[in-house]
């Protein structure tokens, strides 16, 4: 049961099941409430999975509207309708339109409950079309007024309306980082929702990675000086061009360069490597940070997911940094992993094709 | 004779702030709530720049980006487009219409829009 379900969840395209370490009062906000219903389900094991009012109740479906409960239903009717067809079959051989009848009866019923099952997997689909129209309408809405209250604070900031005395000024440039972080949340979500709804537009051209590393590894440099970390750099000769999208591949590189450094700050050293590995370009970031305890490892990348050890370190952070890069390069055709010790520092490697 | 920007936006809050924000660099600024006021005042106040959104009441923005363009007498003003409509095809079809620049509110700061203007006005 709970495996046929499994196979139907992923037809439906619903979320894998994923971990959700925060504490509750860092809970995500509630718009992703569905993403909680279906992490809840992680910690439950197969037992749990078998207990179908629950895993009903869990869809808000009635019993009778519940794929997994109808599915049960619909076995148990077939096997003693099966067995129930036989026996009387051979004890009335002799009125085979009795059977015929029997049959029939049966038949219909079949084809009864598969219309409801039918009907109820329509309304989880629709479910989820819901929750990624859901997060896109209020991230647009929220984006408006974000804008708006950044640029009154750029305003006030800037003392073309009135001079600011210091001490105000400290405060509005707190209120404009926060506004940031908001803003940051928001367009991260988006980005989701066009990858979850398959609009993610890709312009891919002929391009260096080398160059788009050292750009991006300058744009970082303010935050690896005020971190005390240092960046090293180390491309192997000779690197060809890819065809990839510079844009969305420089995201990639700017999310997993800002958390080395992030997850390293005051400790020392990041270095970055990009070679050619037979018919792929090679790209790998390795800092000597904080690392990722092994409990982690299969939910890095996960949407929402932050590590035990980043979360102590690092209070901030949606945790969809990582998803984003990890579908932007697999829909390049590349793939992106780590490895990592903990205590000792993680890498974060991701490939990129270079034949079409 | 200080430069005139025409402002088609239907937030009083960023017609507030943008007045203010251009006011102080010595730019006058006409304000216009929703797309056909905006083209009417494009006629009549004859400005140096128009700022425009794309999500407009009554005219949308690419429809009054397409009558400036068409019209001879307003054809040559440069339009700046300020909206958070980000996806491929608005921005592919305001280029197409004639807009100079297309910029999504969410990637700047209020400095580097003024900028923006400055380099469009030829400052």
């Amino acid at each position: 049961m709970s495996l046929l379900v499994g196979a139907l969840r992923f037809e439906l395209g619903l979320s894998a099941p994923k971990a959700l370490v925060l504490p509750l009062h860092h809970a995500p906000p509630f718009p992703l409430y569905l993403d909680l219903v279906y992490n809840s389900r992680m910690r439950q094991g197969f037992l749990d999975s078998l207990n179908i009012a629950k895993q009903c109740k869990k869809y808000g479906l009635s019993l009778w509207q519940c794929p997994q409960f109808l599915f049960m239903v619909l076995g148990v009717v077939v096997i003693s309708s099966s067995l129930a067809t036989y026996f009387i079959g051979s004890r009335f051989s002799e009125n085979p339109e009795m059977v015929v009848l029997i049959v029939l009866i049966v038949a219909a019923v079949l084809i009864t409950i598969g219309f409801i099952i039918t009907q109820s997997f329509e309304r989880l689909a629709e479910v989820v079309r819901l929750k990624a129209e859901f997060i896109s309408i209020v991230s647009h809405q929220l984006r408006a007024p974000l804008a708006n209250l950044r640029w009154i604070i750029d305003l006030l900031i800037s003392g073309k309306v009135e001079q600011v005395p210091e001490k105000q000024t400290n405060y509005l440039q707190i209120l404009r980082e926060n506004g940031q972080r908001m803003e940051g949340l928001v367009s991260d979500l988006l980005t989701v929702s066009r990858i979850e709804s398959n609009e993610f537009l890709f312009k891919k051209e002929k391009a260096s990675l080398a160059e788009l590393v050292q750009k991006t590894i300058a744009w970082l440099d303010p935050l690896a000086r005020a971190s005390n970390v240092e960046v090293k750099l180390s491309l192997a000769d000779n690197l060809p061009e890819a065809l990839f999208d510079p844009f969305q591949i420089g995201q990639v590189v700017e999310n997993l360069l800002d958390n080395a450094i992030r997850y390293t700050k005051g400790r020392g050293s990041v270095s970055v490597t990009i070679n050619r590995k037979s018919n792929h370009l090679y790209f790998e970031v390795t800092d000597n940070g904080i690392g990722i305890s092994p409990d982690d490892y299969k939910y890095i990348g996960q949407k929402f997911f932050r590590g035990r050890n980043a979360f102590r370190h690092q209070a901030q952070g949606s945790g969809l940094g990582l998803y984003i890069a990890k579908a932007i390069v697999e829909k390049s055709g590349g793939k992106l992993s780590f490895k990592s010790k903990e205590g000792e520092g993680s890498t974060f490697w991701f490939t990129l094709p270079l034949k079409k | 004779m200080p430069k005139k920007i025409l402002f088609i936006e239907d937030e009083p809050v960023l017609q507030k702030t943008f007045g203010d924000a251009l006011g102080s660099e010595s730019y006058e600024i006409v304000a216009a709530v929703d797309g056909e006021v905006g083209l009417r005042l494009a006629q009549s106040e004859k400005p140096d720049l128009i700022l425009l959104d794309l999500i407009l009441p009554r005219l949308p923005g690419l429809e009054v980006l397409k009558k400036l363009k068409e019209n001879e007498a307003t054809s040559h003003i440069p339009v700046i487009i300020l909206t958070n409509l980000e996806d491929v095809k608005n921005i592919e079809t305001a280029l197409e219409l004639g807009a100079t620049t297309y910029l999504i509110k969410a990637n700047y700061s209020l400095g580097e829009i003024v900028d923006k203007v400055k380099k469009a006005l030829g400052e």
